[in-house]
């Protein structure tokens, strides 16, 4: 049987704005099985990088988690105290962020930084800790790490700077790994090396990982399942294979369709109509019906479950079962 | 145009409006030397060339003047090159939103009334305005979202079929510009590699670093095949950079003293396909 590291229930993190409260995410469910990659996708404002940080509470003011449970290894995250929370962030599930410019601090070093974090969970001297930081710049592929680690964040280039986060989240060999869109912000091949990198690490280390992304190509490569997030709630859940080949959710096949991508050749793109909802008002019922090209009446009244209609394929559609989506890619017949 | 960032495709862009002024080189257009109209005091001239190349920025959030309404922001231009006088604007206005997609009531909002896929829209049609020759469209859908990139994208075509504009598409995405380009022309550091019809270069790419940037792009099929090849190390920095081939550091093939030393020019293979690499030549 498969064990589950993490368990996230009908969370719902809402911000409490001047303007209104915005539900970044309005009861989002899922979970993690040891060793697997999970990928969140999701665009911008659909909650992926909320749900993330509220998995360690690190859920900027003035957001807050309103309802729900976050069970990782039986315990549940929400109702930990904050100096708890401490010794769980870091050492047990540790996080990359987007943007490695703005997550490092641009006046201590490198080893500085590192040696920082290592020293916070390991009783270990500092001497110590310091071989162990260049350790960790060997094993994420740093050339010259006994002279790069006593650089400073500008002197190192955006690739270099997202191997260093990197290096800094395994540094206590965290069990959960929480990434968010580690490789936006790099050119193309230096995304293909971090993601070459993400894999070999996560195997070497048997860890569990969250991906985040909004890049189809990118989760198609890491992730072993995956989730679809659309305005703070989730669309379905599945296998990545059955997500591409076989989507049961009207956003999932749009996301596949409207993207241009270099294997799928068409003359017009296909558009998913209007733009993403205001989430102080969402729509009522699914959210995305105003914008669905299968909606019908009761898709604005009734809002639709996450249910499982086959064994690991979870949907939030009402017409989930009566539509026959197609993949671009084909749908597998047989698998 | 393809390159990954900081490799000048941007600089090459702000160069043709003289945005940023060449060090040395020519640029021709329409048979005409710009730099050389820009540089003078012909303001007519200038006037008259800045009509004909339009520019849609990357960013709609940055490109926007903030306090003024669209109708002003879309008519601006009609009344700087003096193409018809204010009363009339208010036709050409209709007909631009029309054509872009918006409505006549935005004519009156502000530009942060818009999502960013709106305000892009407005961006072309800014640019549409004044029927340019040449439109340089600067990596006009990095910054909006998935589901609204294939929007403007459609748009983009579309409007070239219909007025039969010339562009200049400069992305760091190779997969919208195959969608959109008929050629494409792939920069590092600073200098073109190769050239070459769409299908083509998609198809065969010639040069070790086209070959590298394709097969990176991360393909939306968990089934596909895979056969990536990785580059090892980063660009070089360009105020030092290397004295040869520019991507010789990187090379995946072996490289020899006549890539460290010379540098290669691009050349025509044949087909319209030109490549900037010693190697791939025999």
């Amino acid at each position: 049987m498969v064990k589950k590291i993490l368990k996230i229930e009908q969370l719902k993190t809402y911000f409490y704005t001047w303007a209104g409260i915005v539900k970044a995410v309005d009861g989002v469910s899922f979970e993690v099985n040891e060793g697997e990659t999970l990928g969140i996708v999701g665009e911008s404002g659909s909650g992926k990088s909320v749900t993330a940080l509220s998995i360690i509470r690190i859920v900027p003011s003035p957001g807050k988690i309103v309802e729900g449970k976050i069970i990782y290894k039986g315990e549940n995250l929400v109702e930990k105290k904050e100096k708890d929370l401490q010794d769980i962030r870091g050492k047990e599930i540790a996080y990359i962020f987007q943007d490695p410019a703005t997550s490092l601090n641009p006046v201590f070093t490198i080893a500085n930084q590192l040696v920082e974090v290592i020293l916070r969970h390991q009783k270990i001297s500092k001497k110590e800790a310091l071989e162990k930081a260049i350790e960790l710049f060997r094993l994420v592929e740093i050339p010259d790490p006994e002279i790069k680690i006593w650089n400073y964040p500008h002197q190192l280039s955006g690739g270099m700077k997202q191997r260093m986060a990197i290096a800094r989240a395994l540094a206590s060999q965290p069990n959960l790994l929480l990434a968010d869109e580690p490789t936006t912000n790099l050119d193309v091949t230096i995304q293909a090396q971090i993601l070459k990198l993400m894999k070999n690490l996560k195997k070497k280390l048997g860890m569990s990982m969250i991906f985040i992304t909004h890049d189809m190509g990118v989760v198609a490569d890491i992730a072993d399942r995956i989730t679809v997030l659309y305005a703070g709630r989730v669309c379905e859940t599945a296998d990545t294979k059955t997500i591409f080949y076989n989507p049961k959710h009207p956003y999932t096949q749009a996301l596949l369709t409207a993207v241009p991508s270099l294997i799928l050749k068409t003359e017009k793109l296909a558009v998913i109509p209007g733009s993403i909802p205001n989430l102080i008002k969402p729509p009522t019922g699914c959210r995305f019906h105003p914008r669905c090209e299968y909606a019908q009446k009761y898709c604005a009244e009734k809002i639709p479950d996450l249910i499982e209609i086959e064994p690991g394929h979870k949907v939030a559609c009402l017409r989930a079962t009566e539509l026959n989506l197609k993949s671009p890619l084909g749908g597998i017949k047989n698998k | 145009m393809v390159g990954e960032s900081g490799c000048g495709k941007t600089t090459t862009a702000r160069a043709i409006i003289s945005l940023d002024l060449p060090t040395s080189g020519k640029i021709n257009f329409e048979g005409k030397d710009i730099i050389t109209i820009f540089n003078s005091n012909n303001r007519t001239e200038k006037l008259k060339l800045r009509r004909k190349i339009q520019y849609v920025f990357q960013n709609p959030y940055a490109s926007l003047d903030p306090r003024m309404t669209v109708a002003d922001i879309i008519t601006e231009p009609l009344i700087i090159h003096k193409l018809m006088p204010k009363q009339s604007c208010s036709q050409r206005l209709y007909e631009l939103l029309k054509l872009v997609g918006l409505e006549e009531y935005h004519a009156e909002r502000y530009p942060h009334e818009f999502s960013g896929g709106q305000r892009q829209r407005i961006c072309i049609a800014r640019a549409l305005a004044v029927e340019p020759t040449l439109l340089i469209a600067d990596e006009p859908v990095a910054s909006l979202d998935v589901s609204v990139r294939a929007q403007i994208l459609n748009l983009l075509r579309e409007l070239q079929q219909k007025f039969n504009t010339t562009f200049l598409y400069i992305s760091h995405d190779l997969s919208t510009v195959r969608h959109i380009c008929h050629r494409v022309a792939v920069m590092y550091m600073g200098r073109i590699v190769e050239v070459a019809k769409t299908e083509d270069l998609f198809e065969e790419p010639l040069h070790p670093y086209t070959k590298a940037l394709i097969s990176s792009i991360p393909i939306p099929d968990p089934l596909a095949k895979k056969t990536r090849i990785i580059l090892s190390g980063e660009v070089p920095s360009p105020i030092n950079p290397p004295v040869g081939c520019r991507f010789e550091t990187r090379c995946t093939y072996n490289k020899d003293q006549n890539c460290v030393k010379n540098v290669p020019k691009l050349v025509d293979v044949g087909n319209g396909h030109f490549v900037a690499c010693e190697k791939t030549k025999k």
